[in-house]
């Protein structure tokens, strides 16, 4: 079993073969993870450099966790700011370090469309950890795990959305992932942060969170980027809790069993309240753990090692 | 390479009158530079070079009113020289240079050093001066000084005069000399950070939009500044459905709007952003298959008035990184002349010799430029091309010193034989 793809740039247009198996695949990887000694030698010998140009913690560690639990070799590369401002181009810094034999790159960059152009810069598989606004396709794999484990299935799902949808990779990824497994999406915020042609990609759109938690058998609540507030996108962190935050009463005014997820980190308070995250509703460390599982899965199968070894 | 025209008969092609706009089988000997004859001639009468261009349109030569030249400043990019060779090679006889140079175009010595610098090339190169100095939008140029030294017309480039005030002034004062405004139309802060046209393909891709209406804003503030000031407004690269609406309701209205289409924005939309090539960021950017649909009807009911080409060469270097890293801009005089006769001519939605008006005659009206017209005793300011026979565009081949064509392995009907002006002749080497 193969991905139809030599690369993970994104989830849009990605076949529901291809999710099945990276999703059934972690599953396998997530019952190593719960061992005494939860390592495999699978990537023996593999060298896979993580390049960072983002900061970022827990995608990194989940990376790079993911990675030793391989056994694979893995390198850091990071750096805060763009290679045009740095001298070197990127194509020069990827060039030189595929120089050094490497396998796979995880990548994270702040301009959308990176992982597409390393791809045409070296032969070594790509794995998108994120590129600006685009897409993050490992978290929305693991947010679909997470949700195939608490529900047992994708298929007629009711997901809602809910924050900064504009500016957000992760709602991208999480739309493309939830349609092609057949899940129902809703997206919710101000329209301020809702892009004018959303709905042509086949979600429900509102602008009452209300309305979305009524509808929705889980939530995927965004982290909202306290600096969109400066740019003017909404009035004040106070209203956008009063409007879109999810609290408890909110939730118990639904009367009924809902899931919350959040992506991390928290604004406590304000996208999200304390006693929601930390509550019976929500999966949230879930998918932190799933997170490794998951990655481990798309570094497997990206790898072109056979994966017949893994029981 | 340039020959002197000194004695040539252009046997059996077909002439445009740039007047009547009817076509005619007609042999043509220039001597000196001067159209000598024109009629049936025969081969045997003729002492001098016999040039066979059966199948071939003779035009009035070419011209392209929006080139950005990037001498003096960013030779590395264009010269006068290279730009001139690739206009030559796109069929043009003369051009315009943009102000965005370094130094702008804001004062006379810069415009008189692109007339000396372009003195001895076939083209002719007719300078943009600034509308504001350093193209800052604040304070109008010498625009009195600037013309008698040879500018044509003003803009300040993709700067727009973001100050309604400022360009109230720029227009009050170009319209005592008869000079045309050249307005770069986009609202600033509602383009911020953007990169792409607005539409669902920028969410897919996750880049920053550019909404039509930065660009209508502009254009419908500079109809009311031209119908308050009686000054004259172009407005260049369209590229919107409503932009096309709102000059085609001004010019009912007798205001003195004209307006101009790029070639790329004509067959090219937001979906060519998806792979993020660095060669497919223009701006304004590539719109919606329904915002072709309205420039195309702008071209058949007379709204668009000019096309060019806004070739703005960038070195692989500039263009070759991350795509929001990129400069905005494609090069463009290499290709206009095949798109425009693939794409508008032979499809239909113009004649040859409307389309010929397009990038000849109506440019020169608007800049109150003398017409070149191809008859006995006047200067052969021509363009000779077959349209009949395809051209593969080859980048390495490009006469540009940039590359940045998203046209690259592209194949286009309308093959460029020849160019005569000032007494020059250049040839396609086959």
């Amino acid at each position: 079993m193969s991905l139809s793809s030599s690369h993970l740039l994104g989830l849009e247009g990605v076949p529901r073969s291809d999710i099945q198996l990276i999703l059934d695949t972690a599953v396998s990887f997530k019952e190593i993870l719960s061992r005494d000694i939860p390592k495999v030698p699978t990537l023996r010998g593999k060298t896979v450099v993580n390049l960072f140009y983002e900061p970022s913690t827990r995608t990194r560690i989940s990376f790079e966790l993911a990675e030793k639990r391989l056994s694979a070799d893995t390198v850091n590369f990071s750096s805060s700011t763009s290679s045009a401002k740095k001298g070197e181009t990127l194509r020069d810094t990827i060039r030189n370090i595929e120089a050094m034999n490497i396998d796979m790159v995880v990548v994270r960059h702040s301009a959308a469309g990176v992982p597409l152009f390393l791809t045409k810069c070296v032969d070594a598989a790509i794995i998108n950890a994120g590129d600006g606004m685009h897409e993050h396709p490992t978290q929305a794999l693991l947010d679909l795990l997470s949700l195939r484990e608490k529900f047992g299935k994708l298929e007629g799902l009711k997901v809602a959305i809910i924050g900064d949808i504009t500016h957000g990779r992760v709602a991208t990824s999480n739309i493309f992932g939830l349609k092609s497994m057949g899940a129902e999406v809703m997206v919710c915020g101000p329209k301020t942060l809702i892009p004018r042609d959303v709905d042509q990609f086949g979600v429900q759109v509102t602008y009452n969170v209300d309305e979305a938690i009524e509808w929705a058998d889980a939530l995927n609540v965004l982290r909202i980027q306290l600096e969109r507030q400066d740019s003017g996108l909404f009035p004040s962190i106070r209203e956008y809790h009063a409007e879109f935050g999810i609290t408890l009463e909110r939730l118990n005014r639904a009367k009924k069993e809902i899931t919350i997820m959040h992506p991390g980190p928290i604004n406590r308070g304000v996208e999200l309240d304390s006693n929601v995250a930390d509550s019976d509703f929500s999966i949230i460390l879930q998918q932190v753990t799933n997170g490794v599982a998951v990655r481990m899965a798309v570094l497997l199968l990206l790898s072109g090692v056979e994966a017949s070894g893994l029981n | 390479m340039l020959k002197k025209l000194d004695k040539y008969l252009f046997k059996g092609g077909k002439i445009i009158d740039p007047l009547g706009g009817s076509m005619k089988q007609l042999d043509l000997v220039v001597v000196n530079g001067i159209i000598d004859k024109t009629g049936q001639i025969e081969q045997t009468q003729f002492a001098g070079q016999i040039i066979d261009i059966t199948d071939h349109i003779v035009a009035p030569g070419l011209f392209d009113m929006h080139v950005h030249l990037r001498e003096p400043g960013r030779e590395d990019q264009e010269t006068i020289k290279s730009g001139c060779a690739a206009a030559m090679a796109g069929g043009f006889t003369e051009i315009c240079s943009m102000p965005d140079t370094e130094p702008a175009c804001d004062k006379q010595e810069v415009v008189r050093f692109i007339k000396k610098h372009s003195e001895s090339e076939l083209v002719n190169v007719n300078p943009i001066a600034a509308i504001t100095k350093k193209r800052a939008g604040s304070e109008i140029t010498e625009m009195a000084e600037l013309r008698k030294a040879g500018a044509v017309a003003f803009s300040d480039a993709e700067n727009p005069v973001v100050n309604s005030a400022v360009m109230r002034r720029a227009l009050e004062y170009s319209s005592m000399y008869d000079m045309t405004i050249i307005d770069h139309c986009e609202e600033l802060k509602l383009t911020a950070n953007g990169q792409m046209n607005e539409s669902m393909i920028s969410t897919r891709l996750g880049l920053l939009p550019m909404p039509n209406a930065a660009e209508e804003i502009i254009i419908a503030r500079d109809i009311f500044l031209a119908e308050l000031t009686g000054g004259k407004v172009h407005i260049p690269h369209i590229s919107t459905r409503r932009g096309v609406d709102l000059v085609r309701r001004a010019k009912n209205e007798g205001l003195k709007i004209t307006c101009e289409v790029a070639p790329h924005q004509l067959i090219l939309s937001d979906e060519s952003v998806v792979g993020y090539d660095t060669n497919f960021k223009v701006n304004p950017p590539f719109r919606r298959p329904e915002d072709i649909d309205a420039l195309k009807e702008g071209l058949k009911d007379g709204t668009i008035d000019v096309i060019a080409s806004d070739h703005s060469p960038y070195s692989i270097e500039e263009k070759d990184v991350e795509f929001n890293v990129a400069p905005f801009g494609i090069i463009g005089l290499e290709t206009m002349l095949g798109i425009i006769n693939t794409h508008i001519v032979r499809e239909g939605i113009l004649s040859l010799e409307k389309a010929v008006s397009l990038m000849s005659i109506q440019p020169r009206n608007i800049l109150n430029l003398p017409v070149p017209e191809i008859r006995e005793g006047e200067t052969a300011n021509i363009t000779i091309f077959n349209p009949d026979k395809k051209v593969k565009i080859e980048r390495a081949k490009l006469h540009s010193l940039s590359k940045n064509t998203p046209f690259d392995g592209r194949t286009f009907y309308g093959s460029v034989k020849c160019v005569m002006n000032k007494g020059l002749l250049w040839m396609l080497e086959e």
